[in-house]
């Protein structure tokens, strides 16, 4: 286990470190101390390592994230795991706005609340979060599963195209285009998979998926109103 | 009532094009889209002219005296800048809104020539990186194929806040060019008519630009320049901004910019032509000591060896073109007449790049039609046409007795219209008046 103390390193030094890591590193366990709220904590990574922060984080922590597997244990900042490829990137407790943006790949849980836009422009990720979620979430989310156990904010999923939304709560309204969709046995065992891979304990059938209606794929002048 | 064809007089509220712009909008109820860039005349570079030698000055000797036209961009932050032959380079022009083919002939030409290409809307595509030896890679509002790969594979990145075409606006590519493998690249449905975000998902003011600059430094080891590409608005202040916010370079991009795919009414009637642009960022630099510090790119409407000498003289590091390298790979060239017939237009008139049906095979994703751009022959147009530009901008800035063409400045110019001069700040020609100047 290596401990980095971000009181008497840079989050360069750390972030260097880790990047720089090879292949095949035996250097797989990281624990990093008093982060502060310091921005960019672990970011680019690209081996499988496990990354244990311990506090909270500021902007970007697991941006860009490929592989590792990163838990902060406290609260992150704006764009917690954005652009996320692949790994799994954890917050135990809650995540500001745009947590997951534009994510591509691997898994992104929020044990506590995140907030507005979770998932914007999602690209493949998989989201699951164990409370509720703000406003304009999944906006313009292209591909991936976000899973809410909570509730979900104003306008979810707002001119999304086919990421796959599961809320177990209540929405307060649904964005331009999407609408409430059928649960089918193979939506039932994806959220379980996901639950599982969380470890979050829900009753898969306790959700309601939306999705888009795509009707706003290609103009139609009768539509106008909802652009 | 006499049928003489003299009384006829067009009302200029409601020239005929007008008339016909309504009745379309009444016939389809949605706005007109379109390439290219503003169409309309502005103001612009041919409104300035150049104070040769004379008794006062004296020129440097063509072929024989030394007149430079290296620059370096990225030297403020980044341990690995970007050293470039000449100040021109290729702007950001999406693959997908062009075709393969079309990226491969620019990387082709910019590294034969020293300089760089620009990726897109699109992402990174491997006959682009294979082919440009110096790439720069954009971060936009859709993050569309945002690859941390991408990112460290390129020579420097350019944090895209906006578009001089429409600044403001997100991109837009049509159904018919959202093919399968642009579908792929994408993360999008085969077909849809796609449109990208015009904010950022995960960070939206100057602050937060800084914290994400800081981020992108971080992933990237600190080594790459990181531009920031702004459309001309309130260029002063977004100028400053920018460097607030820790860029390396400024890339900025006049109302002239063009685009493959935006509502007519963005293109024409947003954002500030590239004349005033550059003299505000300039102003800018200098206010807050960073010209020259702070590279500045000047993008919009560049089309001889003048518009680049020009830009120069009044501040910029550097130009960047996008239509005039795809005019000289033949766009608009008076060949396969009859497939812009069936667009519904002649060379010389085209602006229908969202149509996918290109017919010099540029911005196009259809095979038959891309196969009419041969990338080694369009690379070797474009070289042509680069070096054409290099010559005529070394031409006037031995006539202007500079040795290196950043040494062009603004004392080496005069305007013809009072407009020009108040936009410039150089003196309206033949006197000593520049309008709003004491």
């Amino acid at each position: 286990m290596i401990t980095v103390d971000l009181q008497d390193q840079p989050v360069r030094t750390l972030n260097a470190q880790l990047i720089q890591l090879p292949e095949n590193t035996n250097q797989k366990a990281w624990r990093v101390v008093n982060p502060m709220g310091a921005h960019a904590v672990a970011v680019g990574l690209t081996q499988a390592v496990n990354v244990d922060i311990e506090g909270h984080v500021g902007y970007y922590c697991a941006g860009m994230n490929q592989l590792a597997n990163i838990t902060v244990h406290g609260h992150a900042g704006t764009g917690f795991a954005e652009n996320i490829m692949s790994g799994i990137a954890r917050v135990t407790g809650n995540a500001s706005q745009s947590a997951g943006a534009s994510g591509h790949g691997g898994l992104v849980v929020i044990e506590g609340n995140a907030s507005s836009r979770c998932g914007i422009s999602m690209k493949g990720v998989n989201i699951v979060v164990g409370g509720s979620v703000g406003h304009m979430s999944a906006f313009m989310a292209q591909a991936g599963n976000l899973v809410v156990c909570g509730d979900a904010g104003a306008d979810l999923g707002d001119s999304m195209y086919e990421a796959k939304i599961f809320v177990r709560g209540t929405v307060a309204s649904l964005g331009s285009d999407v609408i409430a969709k059928e649960m089918r046995p193979e939506h039932l065992e994806l959220l379980s998979r996901l639950l599982a891979a969380a470890e979050i304990a829900a009753d898969p059938g306790s959700f309601r998926r939306y999705g888009s209606a795509r009707n706003l794929y290609n103009f139609n002048v009768d539509n106008a109103d909802s652009y | 009532m006499s049928n003489d064809s003299r009384n006829l007089s067009e009302s200029a509220t409601f020239p005929p094009r007008v008339m016909a712009e309504i009745q379309r909008a009444a016939h389809e109820g949605l706005y007109d889209i379109r390439g290219a860039g503003a169409k309309r005349r502005l103001p612009n570079f041919d409104d300035l002219l150049f104070l040769g030698a004379s008794v006062s000055r004296y020129p440097l000797e063509g072929y024989r005296e030394k007149c430079d036209t290296n620059v370096t961009i990225g030297t403020r932050y980044a341990s690995k800048p970007i050293e470039l032959k000449i100040p021109i380079t290729i702007a950001g022009m999406s693959f997908g809104s062009l075709g393969a083919n079309a990226k491969e002939a620019l990387g082709l030409a910019a590294t034969a020539m020293g300089t760089s290409t620009t990726t897109g809307d699109g992402g990174m595509t491997d006959e682009e990186r294979n082919s440009s030896k110096t790439l720069v890679y954009q971060l936009l509002p859709s993050r569309y194929g945002m690859d941390p790969d991408h990112l460290r594979k390129a020579d420097a990145i350019e944090v895209v806040i906006g578009q001089g075409a429409k600044p403001g606006g997100g991109g837009m590519l049509l159904g018919l060019k959202i093919t399968d493998r642009v579908a792929q690249m994408r993360t999008l449905p085969k077909g849809i008519d796609q449109r990208s975000a015009c904010r950022h998902p995960d960070w939206t003011g100057p602050d937060d630009l800084e914290i994400k600059i800081h981020e992108l430094r971080e992933i990237t080891n600190w080594e790459k320049p990181i531009y920031i590409k702004i459309g001309a608005t309130r260029t002063r202040y977004d100028t400053a901004l920018a460097v607030k916010a820790g860029a390396d370079a400024i890339v900025l991009d006049g109302m002239q910019g063009g685009t493959a795919a935006t509502q007519d009414v963005f293109i024409e009637h947003v954002g500030i032509p590239t004349l005033p642009a550059v003299r505000q960022a300039v102003d800018a630099l200098q206010e807050l000591d960073m010209h020259r510090r702070v590279q500045l790119i000047v993008s919009g409407g560049i089309r001889t060896g003048a518009d680049v000498a020009k830009a120069l003289a009044l501040g910029a590091d550097a130009v960047s073109i996008g239509m005039a390298s795809l005019i000289a790979m033949n766009c608009n060239a008076p060949i396969y007449q009859a497939d812009y017939e069936k667009l519904g237009t002649r060379p010389g008139y085209c602006h229908q790049c969202h149509t996918g049906r290109c017919p010099v095979g540029i911005t196009t994703q259809d095979p038959e039609l891309e196969s009419r751009l041969n990338p080694e022959h369009a690379a070797r147009r474009l070289k042509n046409y680069l070096s054409t530009m290099v010559l005529e901008t070394q031409t006037l800035a031995r006539a202007c007795g500079k040795t290196h063409v950043l040494n062009l400045e603004p004392e080496d110019l005069v305007a013809l219209t009072v407009e020009s001069a108040a936009m410039a700040r150089v003196p309206l020609a033949g006197t000593d008046w520049i309008p709003g100047r004491q």
